[in-house]
């Protein structure tokens, strides 16, 4: 926990990291005995295709029922052993797979097909789950086209910089991404997003524009640079219906990597955060178990400690060692138990350190009284809702300590999902 | 691997600032205390049992009205015990037991509980309470007659903004600033001493527990109007200074006026309030009924609060 400034009239202040200085490289993490990947589908019944003790090779396409779109990319070679349902948050309901890896390494060939057309359902097909995890179905509506596609280079939260150190690692894969892109989508105007400290060196040797942003938190959040790109922010019909699409630079050279080497990339470089503070990195297969990574650097979990998916801003806390880091992990932050801030059931109090902070003008102190009693379309109606950009400071400096940023992305949840079923309803 | 280890989860974010709502409440009770010690020197044992009695009572009703409604205890967040060092503050040293009580019940029953407890009351509860006992009980909120009894080495032994009302600026003009600055006046036991309330408004202000726009305001929203009424008419109406330093002013800019939930919360919208605030008092002053405004002002600007911090910046991203 941080602690506020004797004189509260100034405001807190966070930069993000910029992945400067020399950073050692990443420690590699032997494969283990076991990993979980998560398929983003419900697990009705049985499934056809999906049976414990089925092997499969790395690169394998795991898929609940045959001719799905939706699949995970098996990162090791050996035999599944587990497979079970998941409930991920909001709710929502995926399949878990765990699969008990074997000594080598075969590599599966489909993808090696796949690649010499190198289109959007490749992409979606063999993509969407690479570190990274780029979302393409965005990119394949038809009615809402997308005209530019943003390469976010940065880390959408403080103390980590993982995504901003492999995109200056490996800028030519970064380069073949965009080709590739290119080549698949025919969107010309490609944006790379980049905090400004960090850009000097790379201008001109990618073949996109680049934007630099501020470094100052929270001025790199995705929706702070849509803002800044477009003068606007998405409302309930998400960021597609506005013809822009992010990706995050780690995807895009996932996505060269790929296409580069011919096989699927299976590898995620995570950063973990130890109790002190001190920043190691891992390179490790998707799905390797949080414990696991956390033996490697010999940090101590206990009781009631924490472990955090992502930065301290916007992460999400998870309850097991076992939980697998994903394609979209990039850090494992753990905090001991005696540095845990809790929520309260306060009200607010209205005493505006909320408002102070935002830096949408949100009008936060009335929003969240609508949003504690479930009113979100009418938080979002009158009390800008879809100005947010996600940030977290509103939580931070809360005095009642009410859980602000949580409520705002439920509200987004919930009232995105009543949007789609009324889509839905439409067709 | 199969721990057993339990893991606490939370909602983002995993850091927080460290404040919350005892730490206010007891920081705001620290500032107050200088103000109330200077009472307790000029007015003794009984002003201290004021304060004491009004804080314990102020506790008490709240412990009993959390029993009552079968709702989670609060008294631990300070707000109830702040409560009733305010309402001590401004009430005379001699106030009577019952009166203290019949105050610290308006204030946190009907002033703030049966709204919902801490951030639900519209209006601010101290000021609420006073304002009914000073219209239900004029002869003990009235200073002369209050402290008729008390021996007090002050350059005048009445309240001068009585004294102002009844016989214009002339029976005042003797008094001296820095007397007032320094609480040698007749008035409310913790509310006399402008000095200590000001160290106490400076200190609250730097730690951003109050919003220094609303107390500012406030003190200029007196001065300048004061200035105008005593530039209009100088024989009839009292100096700004005399204004500023009399009667609850300060304590209302510093503690009343800025009371968080019935207060605005945007720039512009503190301004106004608080300025319209300091307007109002002055306006009760000089050509109202009443003796000190500061009560009924603080209500009003109240009233207004929805109102007005409607007046907020445009949200980003907002298309229309």
């Amino acid at each position: 926990m941080r602690k506020r400034s004797f004189f509260g009239l100034s405001k807190p202040c966070f930069n993000y990291e910029l992945a400067t200085g020399t950073v050692a490289d990443p420690v590699a993490i032997p494969t283990p005995e076991t990993v979980t990947l998560y398929i983003k589908q419900e697990l009705k019944r049985a499934s056809s295709s999906l049976k414990v003790g089925t092997p499969v090779k790395t690169g394998q396409r795991l898929v609940v029922n045959e001719g799905d779109d939706i699949c995970a990319i098996s990162s090791v070679t050996g035999t599944i052993c587990e497979i079970a349902p998941f409930l991920a948050d909001f709710g929502r309901a995926w399949t878990a797979v765990t699969i008990k890896t074997e000594g080598s390494d075969t590599p599966d060939t489909e993808f090696a097909e796949a690649m010499q057309a190198p289109s959007l359902e490749t992409l979606n097909r063999y993509l969407a789950t690479c570190p990274g995890e780029p979302d393409i179905g965005p990119l394949m509506d038809e009615r809402n086209p997308v005209h530019t596609i943003v390469i976010y280079g940065g880390n959408a939260d403080i103390l980590i910089d993982t995504s901003l150190y492999l995109f200056k690692q490996s800028a030519e894969a970064v380069n073949a991404g965009i080709e590739i892109l290119r080549k698949a989508t025919g969107i010309e105007d490609i944006v790379i997003v980049i905090p400004e400290e960090s850009v000097q060196n790379y201008s001109g040797h990618l073949d996109a524009r680049m934007q630099p942003v501020s470094s100052q938190y929270p001025y790199a959040q995705p929706l702070m640079v849509l803002h800044q790109l477009t003068g606007r922010l998405p409302d309930e019909k998400g960021m597609a219906s506005m013809g822009v699409h992010f990706i995050r630079a780690e995807a895009v050279a996932a996505i060269g990597q790929a296409f580069s080497s011919g096989s699927l990339p299976v590898e995620k470089t995570v950063a973990v955060i130890d109790k002190q503070g001190t920043k190691h990195l891992a390179r490790a297969r998707v799905g390797t178990p949080v414990g696991v990574l956390l033996k490697t650097f010999d940090v101590q979990v206990n009781d009631q400690d924490k472990i955090i998916f992502g930065g301290p801003m916007t992460g999400n806390a998870i309850y097991s060692e076992d939980l697998p880091i994903g394609p979209g992990t990039d850090a494992i932050l753990v905090q001991d138990k005696s540095v845990i801030p809790l929520y309260s059931d306060y009200p607010c109090i209205n005493c505006g350190d909320c408002v102070r902070i935002c830096p949408a003008n949100v009008p936060v102190n009335l929003l969240v009284r609508f949003l504690e009693a479930g009113q979100y379309t009418e938080g979002a109606d009158l009390y800008d809702l879809y100005s947010c950009i996600e940030c977290g400071l509103c939580s931070y400096v809360c005095v009642s300590r009410i859980p602000i940023y949580q409520y705002i992305k439920l509200a987004k949840y919930e009232i995105g999902r009543i949007t789609s079923a009324e889509e839905l309803n439409e067709q | 691997m199969n721990s057993k280890k339990t893991l606490i989860v939370s909602h983002a974010p995993f850091w927080h600032d460290g404040s919350g709502v005892p730490e206010r409440s007891y920081h705001t009770m620290i500032a107050a205390l200088p103000a109330a010690c200077v009472g307790i020197a000029y007015y003794g044992a009984p002003a201290l049992g004021v304060i004491s009695l009004a804080i314990a009572s102020a506790i008490l009703w709240e412990l009993l009205f959390n029993y009552a409604s079968k709702r989670s205890i609060t008294v631990g967040n300070g707000n109830a015990a702040l409560i009733g060092l305010l309402i001590a503050m401004v009430l005379p040293a001699s106030a009577p037991w019952w009166l203290v009580l019949i105050g610290t019940f308006l204030a946190i029953v009907i002033g703030m509980q049966i709204f919902g407890g801490i951030g639900a009351n519209p209006f601010n509860p101290v000021a609420l309470a006073i304002a009914i006992l000073m219209v239900s009980y004029q002869n003990h909120l009235d200073f002369d007659a209050a402290l008729v009894n008390f021996s007090l080495d002050f350059p005048s032994t009445t309240d001068p903004l009585a004294a102002l009302k009844a016989f214009g600026p002339a029976a005042v003009e003797n008094l001296n600033p820095i007397d007032l600055l320094m609480g040698r006046q007749v008035g409310g036991l913790g509310s006399s001493c402008g000095l200590a309330i000001a160290i106490g408004g400076i200190y609250l202000m730097l730690r951003g527990i109050i919003r220094w726009e609303i107390s500012i305001a406030f003190i200029v929203g007196v001065f300048i109007s004061a200035m105008l009424f005593n530039m209009s008419d100088p024989v009839r109406y009292a100096p700004p200074a005399f204004h500023l330093l009399t009667g609850y002013t300060l304590l209302g800019a510093f503690f009343l006026a800025t009371e968080s939930s019935s207060s605005p919360v945007n720039f512009i919208p503190m301004l106004i309030y608080g300025a319209l605030g300091g307007v109002m008092t002055v306006l009760i002053r000089n050509i109202g009924a009443y003796v000190d405004g500061v009560i009924f002002a603080i209500l009003l600007i109240n009233l207004i609060n929805p109102l007005v911090d409607k007046i907020r910046p445009k949200a980003i991203g907002k298309v229309a």
